[in-house]
């Protein structure tokens, strides 16, 4: 199996005119690493795309692609092929002349460009609609021609900007696992953009979430899950949302709890990243599933919690409380016979919660 | 990778390639293709016969003088009556300032109506519209002038207008019908429930949302009302030639000798009004081509 | 208010305001054309007569030579201007298109003939190409002493002249519409034809210009109309001549209405006007209204 080219982005900056969209930025991405590039509109996450394609200029700053510095190549030298968000399928031509067109262009011979666009469509299953427009096409199918497109020409590296966005939520997920066999298959460099958090914990190896042009966390979907560097990255992340509770910390004896309100949690077991001060003013985050729940009865001091709300979501359930003054979901599993009013004991274990400085919103 | 003074870093130099000298060659060359002619207007405009016999279109005037304008302006000969331009620019603008306003007001109510309304024969009566606008001018030319003549507006300063808002129709109807077609229909069904009710919703609603398109057919309007020709020849009586008809005359009827200065001067004066008209609508010029571009 | 008692239904009111259309396009178009090709059936001459005749009148009108030559003009004169326009606009359209300097200012150059009368540009280019004064007369003092351009006084090649102003007038319009379709074109194909490798020559002509059909259609049709109303242009620049090199059909019906006074002759040259405007316009109409319902979709 060939092996995709490693990726440098190095000090890169870009902007237009006087406007810089993206300042002093670093990436470095594994050769057939498939990296999302995850965050929400106006991050800068598309920019940063099209620049390691060579479809915008850089400022400042290098791209390696493969090894060689492609700073100043155009989008066809780089060894690269991309995917777009509108497909952008040249309508008047056939899929297989939309696959074949590029390769024709190029002076590859008649056997060769045969052989790719054939064994793309067999991959991508289109090859009964070789021979249709795109007009002919539906959303899907239209996606899967277009990704057939930059499939023949085995590329180092495939980028892909935000190719599933304009369709449906089933199909969504049906093409999600089509690339993520792709990737597995041809074991290519994948970068992907994308503003849907599931998407990116889902086909990712590591992921680079960005906000305001800048990348606020660099990890593999373990890591962003379970550590979010910030409160952005872990509000941005997980459905349902995490859970948080402003409060303040208090230093003592036997080690740091987070007080808010009635709710008091000893935070053993909990890794700091920062050193915590004495009545800093911090954020608990939780997540719905890291709550559990045990019987009404004989519910330690601090641990008691009345259900507001639940919601059934069909595997489980979602339902709603207090805690320290804040609102919280948790989950139950979907037999779960607790109703609105109940009593319940909270337990939670500290590894699993994030503390955040309640000003700066980095990760303690 | 061959030896590279420089390591790429930062911005792309951009080269002037072949390809973009080619392209800029091209331009130029049109643009002196569509400018020259002007040029040329003015220029010999501003010359003397005695320069101008010398046969050198392309040179600027020695002693550039407004003589030939004056002369076009007011002394002019079209047959016996030597009273220059001024007389088909008035009978221009007298045209304008009736015909502009009535086909605009017919093309927009109709357009409005047809829009929002559902009336009988509307679909039919659209369909129709489209149609008819390719049709000839010349089928209609005796059949008006007879009918005309009949009812005693031949030859009149009524007579053209008449005409200009009856051939300003379909286009103006169209235009209009399109633009309130765009508009979105909750607009119009709140006013109903409102109360309000045909004409009530054209003047408070419609026209204030309607200024761009508004803008449009005047341009449409001013633009080919002013530059018309054979209508003003046919129906608008010897009183009131509009310029253009009245520039052909002096031009190509003349006896003896031309005077070039003063025949370029004269299709300068009429070319002005619709140049002003255009230089100063700026983008709003293109939006009236491609809204009477597109038939429905 | 005293106003609501006059209030009369908003549908009755609607139809009321479309009584002026409706009694237009009844009296004006279908009336005034039907009343046309009526007489052209009929021994009108200079008076309309009552006597229908069949296809007299046509019979005369195909055997006129004043006729055979308008028509012969205008179809040189029709495919050559549109052709050259259509094509002169689009490469102007696709020039502006590269991120050149000074877009507007070029762009108002080339459409400001548009603007004008047929007239004005009949009038300068009549001035242009005299023979002894304008362009001929320059590039013979230039040293080209044996150089002609007197092709407005040549029996044939009148007509070329014709073109060459009607080009000049009209490829701004092409443009403007060419342009329009081609800023029309999604951005990301641009993206997906650079990392293909295309180069710009080749992306224009094998996939921008096929995504241009319905335009460069827009544009033909509207350049096309113009070809059969054709007069003013004439008129101003050689009035038909020299002799009859460049009569055309509107002139041939203008001036057999009225100088010649021969209305039967006339209205059969009309009606076939309209009948072959009828040709071109009809499916041009038909393939709109469906791509319309298509659209609609």
């Amino acid at each position: 199996m060939r092996q995709g080219s490693d990726v440098d982005v190095r000090g890169v900056e870009i902007g237009y005119g006087s406007v810089t969209v993206l300042e002093k930025l670093d990436l470095h991405i594994a050769p057939s690493e498939f990296v999302v590039l995850l965050g929400p509109s106006g991050c800068g996450k598309s920019t940063l795309l099209n620049a390691i394609a060579g479809l915008i200029d850089v400022q400042a700053g290098q791209i390696w692609i493969g090894g060689r510095n492609a700073t100043w190549d155009e989008p066809k030298d780089r060894g690269i092929a991309m995917v777009f968000q509108s497909y952008a399928l040249y309508p008047r031509m056939t899929a297989r002349g939309n696959m074949s067109f590029g390769l024709k262009v190029a002076g590859l011979p008649q056997q060769e460009i045969g052989r790719r666009v054939q064994e793309a469509a067999e991959t991508l299953k289109i090859t009964e609609l070789l021979d249709r427009r795109p007009s002919e096409l539906s959303g899907g199918q239209r996606q899967r021609v277009a990704i057939g497109r930059a499939l023949v020409r085995e590329a180092g590296v495939y980028l892909f900007d935000e190719p599933l966005s304009n369709l449906d939520a089933q199909l969504r997920a049906e093409l999600r696992v089509e690339i993520k066999r792709l990737h597995q298959k041809l074991k290519a460099t994948m970068i992907y953009v994308t503003h849907d958090q599931i998407e990116a914990l889902t086909l990712a190896d590591r992921i680079a979430v960005m906000k305001d042009r800048i990348i606020q966390q660099l990890g593999t979907p373990q890591d962003i899950y379970q550590r979010p560097a910030n409160r952005f990255v872990a509000s941005f992340v997980g459905s349902p949302a995490m859970n948080f509770i402003a409060g303040e910390l208090r230093l003592g004896s036997d080690g740091a709890r987070f007080a808010a309100q009635a709710f008091d949690l000893a935070l053993n077991g909990y890794r700091f990243a920062a050193t915590p001060r004495d009545g800093q003013k911090v954020e608990l985050g939780l997540r719905p599933e890291h709550i559990e729940t045990t019987g009404a009865a004989a519910a330690p001091a601090g641990t008691e919690a009345i259900i507001e709300m639940v919601e059934p979501m069909g595997s489980d359930q979602l339902a709603w409380t207090r805690l320290g003054g804040a609102a919280a979901s948790l989950r139950l599993p979907a037999d779960s016979t607790l109703r609105t009013g109940d009593r319940v004991s909270i337990a939670i274990s500290p590894g699993k919660t994030s503390l955040f400085d309640l000003a700066t919103g980095q990760r303690l | 990778m061959g030896s590279v003074a420089i390591e790429p870093q930062g911005r792309k130099p951009r080269h002037m390639t072949p390809a973009r000298i080619g392209i800029y060659a091209f331009l130029v060359i049109t643009a002196l293709f569509f400018a020259v002619p002007l040029y040329v207007m003015i220029v010999t405009s501003l010359k003397t016969m005695d320069e101008i016999r010398l046969g050198q279109i392309l040179s600027l005037p020695l002693h550039p003088s407004l003589d030939a304008w004056r002369k076009a302006w007011s002394s002019a000969c079209t047959g016996l009556n030597c009273n220059g331009m001024q007389v088909g620019f008035l009978n221009s603008v007298k045209i304008l300032i009736v015909s502009v306003p009535a086909s605009i007001l017919v093309g927009s109510v109709t357009g409005y109506a047809l829009s929002f309304w559902r009336v009988r024969g509307a679909t039919l009566l659209f369909g129709a519209m489209l149609v008819v606008a390719f049709i000839p001018y010349q089928l209609f030319i005796y059949p008006l002038v007879r009918v005309f003549s009949v009812i005693g507006i031949n030859n009149s300063l009524i007579g053209i207008v008449v005409v200009h808002t009856i051939f300003g129709l379909p286009t103006m109807t169209l235009l209009f019908r399109n633009y309130f077609a765009a508009l979105p229909t909750e607009l119009f069904k709140a006013a109903r429930v409102d109360g309000a009710g045909f004409l009530r919703v054209y003047w408070s609603i419609m026209m204030p949302m309607a200024m761009p398109i508004l803008v449009v057919a005047m341009i449409l309007q001013v633009t080919g009302i002013w530059n018309d020709f054979i209508l003003g020849l046919v129906f608008a009586g010897r009183e009131n030639l509009p310029m253009t008809v009245q520039l052909n005359n002096i031009v190509n009827t003349t006896q003896g000798e031309r005077a070039y200065n003063v025949d370029m001067a004269a299709t300068m004066l009429t070319a002005l009004v619709p140049l002003i008209v255009y230089f100063g609508s700026g983008r709003w010029f293109v939006r009236g081509i491609a809204a009477g571009a597109v038939k429905g | 208010m005293p106003a609501r008692l006059l209030r009369l239904p908003s549908r009755f009111v609607a139809t009321l305001a479309l009584a002026p259309a409706f009694a237009v396009m009844l009296v004006v178009y279908i009336g005034a054309t039907g009343w046309t090709i009526w007489i052209s059936l009929t021994n009108s001459r200079m008076l309309p007569g009552n006597v229908f005749v069949g296809l007299r009148q046509y019979e005369s009108l195909f055997a006129n030579e004043r006729w055979q030559v308008s028509v012969h003009n205008l179809i040189i004169f029709g495919s050559l201007f549109v052709l050259a326009s259509l094509a002169l606009g689009f490469l102007l359209a696709v020039a502006i298109d590269q991120r050149v300097r000074g877009e507007s200012l070029l762009r108002s150059l080339y459409l400001y003939p548009f603007s004008m009368s047929f007239v004005v540009t009949g009038l300068v280019w009549q001035w242009l190409l005299n023979p002894t004064l304008g362009i001929e007369k320059l590039v013979r003092g230039l040293g080209f002493e044996a150089f002609r351009f007197d092709w407005i006084v040549q029996q044939d090649m009148a007509v070329y002249t014709l073109v060459i102003a009607a080009v000049w007038h009209a490829s701004g319009l092409a443009m403007a519409i060419l342009l329009a379709g081609l800023r029309g074109i999604d951005e990301d194909i641009w993206k997906a034809a650079r990392v293909d490798g295309l180069k710009t020559w080749r992306v224009y002509v094998s996939i921008i210009a096929p995504m241009l059909g319905a335009s460069f259609a827009t544009a033909a049709v509207l350049l096309s109309t113009a070809v059969v109303r054709l007069y003013d242009l004439v008129v101003a620049m050689t009035n038909g001549g020299p002799g009859l090199a460049s009569e055309v059909p509107a002139k041939f019906v203008m001036d057999h209405l009225f100088e010649r006074q021969n209305l039967g002759l006339a209205t059969a040259a009309a009606t076939t006007m309209l009948i072959t405007v009828a040709a071109v316009a009809a499916p041009f109409l038909y393939w709109q209204s469906k791509r319309q319902r298509l659209l609609a979709r």
